[in-house]
């Protein structure tokens, strides 16, 4: 198949103004006529659902939390980016997009990415008005701070709690509709499949979660803003209940999936304690401007520490290896997130990880407490500090930080089309639930960005481009393809509930994030690829005839909806992995031991694979077809990212 | 697999919790004893650990809420021996740390009780009042596009900052079931001050405050008799500060009202 990215012709900088042109206007009168589903209510179906609403539309929001503030995004940290230039420091929307695609490692669409850049600067606004409380100056303007990949300070922040701020502001506008009767919002409710009517996304069948009721919901178009695929990991740094069940299932009924196995794992993360961990926490990548980070020398000093027969203390400086500063002399301990990751990895991998599990290394503040005092590092990272206490129960300021890297980010998702449309008709995906954005590698502050852009800013017009075209009669789900899909989701209810083994979803859950942190995660290779091919269809038939739950299914469950999300992931799993067994090469998230410069570097092949590669199901237990979308890069030119 | 602290024992518990199948019948409370409890483990972890032994031997395991497991989302939310988040001040229930407690203890564990907070199940509580009260009038009516430049409204750091404060609430209802009115007052004051402190939401102050405390006040939350206990249970620190302002912000609006409503 052909995928077409409809993007508008014309100089890239012109594209979108005309693009808003040349799309169809529903008339206002008929708006009213239109209902829009959309599933998610973090910062892109919030903002989405809201704006929609606001223009007359009749929307129908879901989400499987009690309440539309709990969505993930409440918890992002660092911050927002904007091409404002406040700080006259040189920014431009221009330099926001090159450095977006730059850090993308070319592997992002520049058309999407230049629209990003351009609607960033109104979000600000939007929020500021919204009354999200941002970061101030003692002049009263906003403040900035300067993230990683980028020269110039253009990230607007809340403290430690930006994701937070702007999702009580979209939250905000949300319950507004809700107030005005505009929205319908049903929470506590979980999409479990797709309607499609005569090749189009005509409605969801879901699962209301305090009763177990299936329930029918049609309307003329669906969004989906369900957020990242990351748990497929297990462990990582999103919230317990984040799952790829709403993408998987509208992927089986039609929606190629894009680069599966652009995955971002964050070099700084607090490490896993014991079995029953159940999550990872983020340090701020910020910590690496003041600490070091270091292993013992050798694997026998290193396993007496883990077994407690010596203390940090003990450690002569001789006999610490400072290894970033060693291997990276020029970047030293500020190298890229995916070295510092990789080499991370590479220690523990050769027995010099320290913690009870071997699998941590040490973020030491010793140097700049002595040269500045701790207070002046209380005064820059003091929350952190505390959090780390809390948790590790560990003092920060008196023993070294202990940390590992962690899964954190999903780059790859539903394909769309620069209108955000999947290759399912009158079906959008926004926010992480796509893929159209980052390319291989996201920059830090640039996915709240996103979500934001496409909800306020993008499928307010794209929707109503294809709504145009849409016949404003009343939707029903009296079409038998509701039926059959809620008989299909009924029927799966009924097998996950009836099989009767032994071993829980969390067990699993587990053993699959085993398979995916070893195989496909910092560092891949064809052979691991395979062999983790073979053991999670292994895992899948395991599942499906030893799995146990009790209760019903007509009542609150918790872990029938935990053992639904870890089917699902068992088969997402299975497709990242060959994506990434297909993509031979290394670029940014995606590292293939076999591609990769004499100094350990990503090695790109730009020849081969300047593509965007979108998987196609094609039948239960059946390889997915590859369709590839060529990325053509008309405005940057495409160079090797150097760490040196 | 060991734990970051080699030296730390595990634990053996007796946990007290509330059993209840639905909002339509009665609950009671169920003892359980779990083993080798490290003191690394999170509160949420232990019940992990619980849940996933009910499991295996055939039986319910405990529903209660919780998601991102950092503090901000607010999921959270047990009444752990007669204390909203229990023993730890300026901690939710997902932050507390199994080393905050003893080899041997006993801990009770219920939800949070007030009429305005019907349970779903067991520790499972229903919570959708806060959203209605938010829908009443937590917001400042403007729509997506034609805002002016964001620099435009220059807001003073102090104010900003208060503001701020005010609006790091995550929604838990800490405040609520440690009441003995089961008053929101704390909830409700913390989004009120946000947007009487911010020059965006001076426009709609009058109604803003009436609306929701009308709200409030119809979804049976109780009444305000200023003990405090709310701002000592708040895991984020929300200020009683907020409830002062709240009260001038309310007498303010009802003595001018412009409320049509
Ligand atoms: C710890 C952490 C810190 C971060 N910090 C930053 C940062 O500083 N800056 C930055 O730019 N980015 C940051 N990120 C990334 C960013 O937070 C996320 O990418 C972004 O918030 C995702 O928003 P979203 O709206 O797409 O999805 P989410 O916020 O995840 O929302 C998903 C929504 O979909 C709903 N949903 C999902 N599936 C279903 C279903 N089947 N049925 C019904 N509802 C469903 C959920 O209930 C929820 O409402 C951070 C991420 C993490 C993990
Ligand atoms: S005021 Fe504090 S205790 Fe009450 S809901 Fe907000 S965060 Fe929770
Ligand atoms: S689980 Fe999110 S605050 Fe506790």
């Amino acid at each position: 198949m052909i995928l077409d990215s409809k993007i508008p012709e014309g100089p890239l900088a012109e594209k979108w103004d005309k693009h808003k042109f040349n799309v169809k206007l529903v008339n206002p009168a008929n708006k009213r006529k239109y209902d829009v589903i959309i599933v998610g209510t973090g910062l892109a179906g919030a903002s989405a659902a809201a704006s929609l609403a606001e223009l007359g539309y009749n929307v129908k929001a879901f989400t499987y939390h009690d309440s539309p503030r709990r969505a993930h995004s409440i918890a992002a940290q660092g911050g927002i980016n904007a091409a404002k230039n406040y700080q006259n420091d040189g920014d431009s929307v221009y330099r926001l997009f090159y450095d977006t695609i730059k850090g993308g490692d070319y592997r992002a669409r520049e058309a999407n990415v230049y629209r990003l850049a351009q609607v960033s600067v109104n979000i600000i606004d939007q929020c500021v008005a919204q009354g999200v409380p941002f970061a101030r100056e003692y002049g009263g303007l906003l403040a900035n701070r300067s993230f990683g990949g980028a020269q110039v300070s253009r990230t607007f922040y809340a403290r430690g709690q930006t994701g937070q701020q702007l999702l009580l502001g979209a939250y905000s506008a949300l319950s507004r509709q809700v107030a005005y009767g505009k929205v319908k919002l049903y929470t506590r409710s979980e999409m479990l499949d797709l309607v499609v009517v005569d090749g189009q996304a005509r409605g969801i069948i879901t699962r209301n979660l305090i009763t177990g009721e299936i329930e029918q919901h049609a309307a003329h178009a669906v969004v989906l803003a369900t957020g990242g695929y990351g748990n497929v990991f297990y462990l990582s740094t999103n919230a317990k209940y984040c799952n790829a069940t709403a993408a998987w299932r509208a992927h089986k009924k039609g929606a190629f999936f894009a680069n599966p196995c652009f995955t971002q794992i964050h070099p700084t993360c607090i490490p896993v304690s014991g079995d029953y961990q159940s999550k990872l926490t983020l340090m701020s990548e910020s910590l690496r401007n003041d600490g070091r980070v270091w292993v013992p020398a050798s694997k026998e000093t290193a396993e007496r520490l883990r077994k407690g027969e010596i203390r940090v203390s003990d450690i002569k400086e001789e006999d610490r290896d400072y290894f970033l500063e060693r291997k990276y002399p020029a970047f030293g301990n500020l190298v890229p997130r995916d070295v510092a990751s990789r080499n991370a990895k590479q220690m523990c991998d050769e027995g010099r990880g320290v913690g009870g599990s071997g699998l941590a290394v040490f973020l030491d503040f010793a140097d700049v407490i002595k040269r500045n005092g701790a207070e002046w590092v209380s005064q820059k990272y003091g929350n952190l500090f505390d959090m780390y206490a809390k948790i590790t129960g560990e003092n920060p300021y008196e023993q070294p930080m202990r940390i590992y890297p962690a899964v954190h980010y999903t780059m790859g998702g539903l394909w769309v089309d620069y209108n955000l449309q999947t290759t399912i008709p009158g079906l959008y995906a926004t926010g992480e639930c796509n893929f159209s954005d980052h390319g291989a590698n996201r920059l830090g502050a640039s996915a709240l960005m996103q979500g934001l852009a496409d909800g306020y800013f993008v499928i307010p017009y794209t929707i109503g481009d294809y709504l145009a075209q849409t016949a404003p009669k009343p939707v029903t789900t009296e079409h038998p393809a509701f039926k059959e899909a809620e008989a299909e989701v009924h029927a799966r209810v009924q097998k996950l509930m009836s099989i009767n083994g032994t071993r829980t979803p969390a067990d699993f859950h587990k053993a699959l994030g085993h398979i995916m942190w070893e195989y496909c995660g910092m560092a891949r290779n064809a052979e691991g690829l395979q062999h983790a091919k073979a053991e999670i269809q292994k895992l899948r038939r395991e599942f499906w005839s030893d799995l146990k739950l009790t209760g019903t299914d007509q009542e609150m469950n918790q872990m029938l909806e935990s053992a639904g999300r870890v089917a699902d992931f068992l088969e997402l799993g299975e497709l990242m992995i060959d994506d990434a067994y297909n993509r031979n090469e290394s670029c940014g998230g995606h590292f293939r031991e076999e591609y990769q410069t004499p100094e350990g570097e990503a090695l790109r092949d730009d020849e081969n694979f300047t593509y965007v590669a979108a998987w196609q199901f094609n039948g239960e237990n059946q390889p997915e077809i590859l369709n590839k979308e060529e990325l053509r890069f008309e405005n940057v030119k495409l160079t090797q990212r150097s760490y040196k | 697999m060991a734990g970051s602290n080699p030296n730390a024992k595990p634990m053996n518990l007796t946990l007290k919790v509330w059993r209840q199948r639905n909002r339509n019948t009665a609950g009671s409370i169920v003892d359980y004893q779990v083993k080798d409890i490290s003191p690394d483990m999170s509160f949420l972890e232990m019940l992990d650990v619980l849940n996933e032994d009910l499991l295996r031997q055939g039986e319910e395991p405990v529903a209660f809420d919780h998601d991102c497991r950092e503090g901000i989302c607010g999921s959270c939310n047990l009444f752990i021996n007669g204390r909203a988040h229990g023993p730890e001040a300026g901690t939710t229930t997902c932050q507390l740390h199994m080393r905050k407690f003893s080899d041997g203890d006993t801990i009770t564990i219920e939800p949070w009780r007030s009429a305005a907070f019907p349970v779903n199940k067991d520790l499972s509580v229903d919570r959708s009042a806060f959203d209605r009260i938010i829908q009443a009038g937590g917001y400042i009516s403007i729509n997506t596009g034609g805002t002016p430049d964001a620099n435009e409204i220059p807001i003073p750091k102090d104010i900003a900052d208060r503001a701020f404060e005010a609006a790091t609430c995550i929604a838990c209802g800490a405040c609520v079931a440690s009441c003995k009115n089961s008053s929101a007052m704390l909830f409700v004051s913390a989004k009120v001050s946000q947007l009487a402190l911010l020059p965006q939401g001076h426009v709609e102050r009058k109604t803003r405050v009436e609306n929701m405390v009308a709200q409030m006040d119809k979804e049976g939350f109780g009444a305000c008799s200023n003990i405090g206990s709310c701002a000592a249970e708040c895991p984020v620190g929300i200020s009683l500060e907020n409830i002062a302002i709240m009260n001038r912000e309310y007498i303010n609006a009802k003595a001018t009202s412009n409320n049509l409503a």
